[in-house]
């Protein structure tokens, strides 16, 4: 390899930690936006948006007013744990996460609406439990719509760079990620370096985009189809 | 016995049932949008009433101003109209899918080999044929054994070989079960070959026919 492949691993980490949380936490609030009303519903599904159409330095500065170090979470962590959040690669998973999360969520949201109401009440005629029809009948009805949106908040994780910069700041080897190393190459005038990124997280962009196609493919066969 | 006393209002009139059903089996008729698959899924807890009172056998289903009981816990048969059988999983999946482990099956094995859908259970819903879902939809819906068993047009796909053979079986289980069931039909022959009563909901309103 002509570089130093460590921003690729530190890219896939940060994007797969993040991506693992970003699974657990749209699918509880997408089930919970979804089954329930409540006040100020509305309220929190904007919230949830908000990074959609919010400028990423906003998304910085809001983290690194909440995990720096005179920050609420930031002090509460360094003063319980003794760990800093601002530039660690944990600031680029959270900055990630926070940037994933409205894409998985407006995805499983979709997926949800899609499955039939009327296959989960026949389970519920069954007498089977609510968490047995969740985890038989509408997760692997959404599955397709879930794993699209696991894809594409994988990829936005790995894309990221304006957040992750302003909380994990760059440092090599550190906080490296493949965007930051894009830019910092090109900064430096070093094109040859960029570009080499620039094709390397294209490929991982690729795979992952024929991946999806593949499985919706594979699993339309069974589902859907009636 | 089955006790229904209950209105709902629904988008163009108000649906008002009221009968008794003793372990008899009745057929609803009546022309579409008239309130008969509305009156199925209140039985069945899908939806719920404006006012009165559904229970089984003493079990109250819903009572005006109290908490409706739970659909799981109503023990209903339902076959659905189209049969909402569970696309992602095989035919055996879907019929055993509501019975707990380790339950006798001697009655699915029966009713498999009756309705002649035994080669069937490895296969997946979008590789049979309408017929034979319905067959799966009613086998699954019995699998169970439910308090009560409502069927949404259970016949309207077979032919009439088909309609023979699962109208005896369905005698055949009422005999041996002795369950209250109601069935919405659009053919007259079905009504008057199965039920015991046949009911008439026209825009809401029930009238028993003679």
């Amino acid at each position: 390899m002509p570089y130093d492949m460590s921003p690729l691993f530190l890219s896939l980490k940060v994007a797969a930690i993040s991506t693992f949380f970003v699974f657990f936490v749209s699918i509880a609030l997408a089930r919970l936006m979804s089954r329930r009303e409540f006040v100020g519903k509305s309220l929190i599904d904007a919230i949830i948006l908000l990074p959609l159409v919010l400028p990423p330095t906003v998304i910085g500065f809001g983290l690194i007013v909440l995990f720096g170090a005179n920050g609420p979470i930031g002090s509460l962590l360094e003063d319980w744990f003794g760990f800093r959040v601002v530039f660690t690669w944990v600031g680029a998973a959270i900055a990630s996460f926070v940037v994933s999360l409205p894409l998985m969520y407006q995805s499983v949201m979709a997926a949800f609406e899609k499955v039939d109401p009327r296959w989960e009440n026949v389970a519920r005629t069954m007498g089977v439990s609510e968490w047995r029809v969740f985890r038989t009948i509408t997760f692997p009805l959404a599955w397709p719509g879930i794993l699209a949106g696991l894809i594409m908040a994988f990829a936005r994780g790995i894309g990221e760079f304006g957040a992750t910069l302003m909380i994990a700041g760059y440092i090599p080897n550190v906080t490296e990620t493949v965007p930051l190393a894009i830019y910092f190459a090109y900064e430096a005038g070093n094109m040859e370096k960029a570009a080499f990124w620039v094709i390397v997280i294209s490929a991982v962009g690729v795979a992952a985009i024929t991946w999806v196609n593949y499985w919706r493919k594979k699993t339309a066969i069974r589902i859907g189809r009636e | 016995m089955l006790t229904v006393d209950f209105q709902k209002s629904l988008e163009h009139f108000k649906l008002a049932c009221q009968f008794q059903l003793d372990d008899e089996i009745m057929a609803l008729v009546g022309s579409s949008g008239s309130g008969k698959t509305t009156l199925l899924n209140c039985i069945a807890g899908i939806v719920h009433p404006d006012g009165g009172q559904i229970t089984l056998n003493g079990r109250e289903f819903f009572k005006e101003g109290r908490k409706p009981m739970k659909i799981q816990q109503r023990k209903v048969g339902y076959l659905f109209q189209d049969y909402a059988l569970f696309p992602h999983l095989s035919i055996e999946e879907n019929i055993l899918y509501g019975t707990p482990r380790g339950s006798d099956l001697s009655h699915v094995t029966e009713l498999t080999n009756i309705l002649g859908i035994r080669r069937l259970l490895t296969k997946y819903p979008h590789q049979i044929s309408g017929g034979e879902k319905q067959r799966v939809a009613l086998t699954r819906a019995l699998a169970a054994k439910p308090d009560v068993l409502l069927l949404d047009e259970p016949f309207s796909a077979l032919d009439d070989d088909n309609t023979r053979r699962c109208q005896d079986e369905l005698f055949r289980i009422h005999e041996h079960w002795k369950i209250p069931v109601i069935f919405v039909t659009h053919r007259k022959a079905d009504a008057e070959r199965l039920a015991d009563r046949v009911v008439r909901i026209e825009k809401g309103h029930m009238t028993e026919q003679l």
